[in-house]
């Protein structure tokens, strides 16, 4: 199972079209076939809580918008998603990738990756882990859940669930 | 003029259009002055307004107006990177440089020192950015409007503040009316 294109056919099918990103070497395939998609407007953004920014405009704008980005800024997005995403009833999927996790051969990595849940939970968003490829099957009820809820959802998805380093 | 004054000024032209208002006294001042369910106010998340106006005229079709602060374009400087490489032409930022933080009591910002935002959106690659005196705010916010270009105006005014009440509107109420005008416009 191609996970990247898994992705991706449940973020059309669940009609989110408008996405940002900055990028991970394990999101390089999906933010490629993301960029690539005529059927979705992918604006890159240099900072994730600038990109949160983005997505709220987005689904103002009546889009369903998505995130993309590492669990290392997710430090940096506490704020946006506290007083703009939670506050306001913004619904946010958040495809994150998991580094620090097992196989990781940056330590540095892990020093997020001890916080990641952490931070979620103190946060109270909703909060999946996909560890092994066939995870990736619940991505469209997950969005699902999210447009429903509207809250921000963080989708951890670890190396292993992307095939290793 | 202080800023209270320039969106005074203003409101004859941006009144009933899309506006993306900066979080603390400007989102503040436009609600005394002119509250509308076309407004969307940013009660907390400071730097984010030109984000969100840039998503919201992205997603729709309707001219959007993100009135934004030097110190929060300072915060999220990337914006204009963004901005520049992403041109949406129903998007106009207006950056009321008044070269301080004015919600937190005035303390300077780099904008009223050495820093040109002005050069900085250009640098950006942002093709269309005008830097104006505060009362020729207007005339520079009309020509943008009709432009039909995307566009950022940087309006050099007076640091100082108003007394303003704060807003009591609940941020879901300010969104969910925001989104309902933003559905009949586009409908």
């Amino acid at each position: 199972m191609d996970v990247n294109q898994a992705i991706v056919d449940a973020l059309i099918e669940h009609k989110v079209q408008f996405i940002t990103s900055v990028p991970c070497k394990q999101l390089a395939g999906v933010i490629d076939l993301i960029d690539r998609h005529p059927e979705i407007r992918h604006v890159p953004c240099n900072k994730e809580d600038e990109g949160m920014g983005l997505c709220a405009g987005a689904y103002l704008g009546g889009m369903r918008a998505a995130i993309v980005m590492q669990n290392t800024a997710l430090g940096v997005t506490v704020n946006a998603l506290a007083t703009l995403i939670q506050y306001y009833r913004f619904p946010l999927p958040m495809i994150v990738s998991y580094r620090g996790e097992l196989g990781e051969r940056i330590a540095c990595q892990v020093e997020m990756a001890v916080h990641t849940k952490a931070i979620l939970d103190q946060l109270n968003i909703q909060t999946y882990h996909f560890h092994r490829p066939a995870d990736v099957e619940e991505t469209g009820t997950i969005l699902k859940h999210t447009f429903m809820s509207r809250k921000p959802t963080a989708i951890l998805t670890d190396s292993n669930f992307w095939g290793g380093y | 003029m202080i800023r209270n004054e320039v969106l005074k000024s203003l409101l004859p032209v941006i009144s009933g259009k899309l506006v993306v208002c900066n979080i603390g006294l400007p989102s503040q001042e436009l609600h005394m002055l002119d509250d509308r369910a076309s407004n969307f106010y940013m009660l907390g998340t400071m730097g984010l307004a030109s984000s969100i106006g840039l998503g919201l005229a992205l997603a729709q079709k309707q001219k959007v107006i993100a009135i934004d602060g030097d110190g929060s374009v300072l915060t999220n400087l990337g914006t204009l990177a963004t901005i520049a490489n992403n041109p949406a032409d129903n998007f106009i930022l207006l950056i009321v440089d008044n070269g301080s933080y004015g919600s937190t009591g005035d303390q300077p910002t780099y904008a009223g020192r050495k820093t040109s935002l002005a050069k900085v959106a250009q640098a950006c690659g942002c093709e269309h950015v005008v830097e104006c005196k505060a009362e020729d705010t207007v005339a520079a916010m009309k020509q943008a409007l009709v432009s039909g270009k995307m566009t950022i105006i940087v309006c050099k005014c007076e640091p100082g503040n108003i007394p303003v009440p704060v807003i009591e509107l609940d941020a879901p109420v300010i969104r969910h009316r925001f989104m309902e005008e933003v559905k009949r416009r586009n409908a």
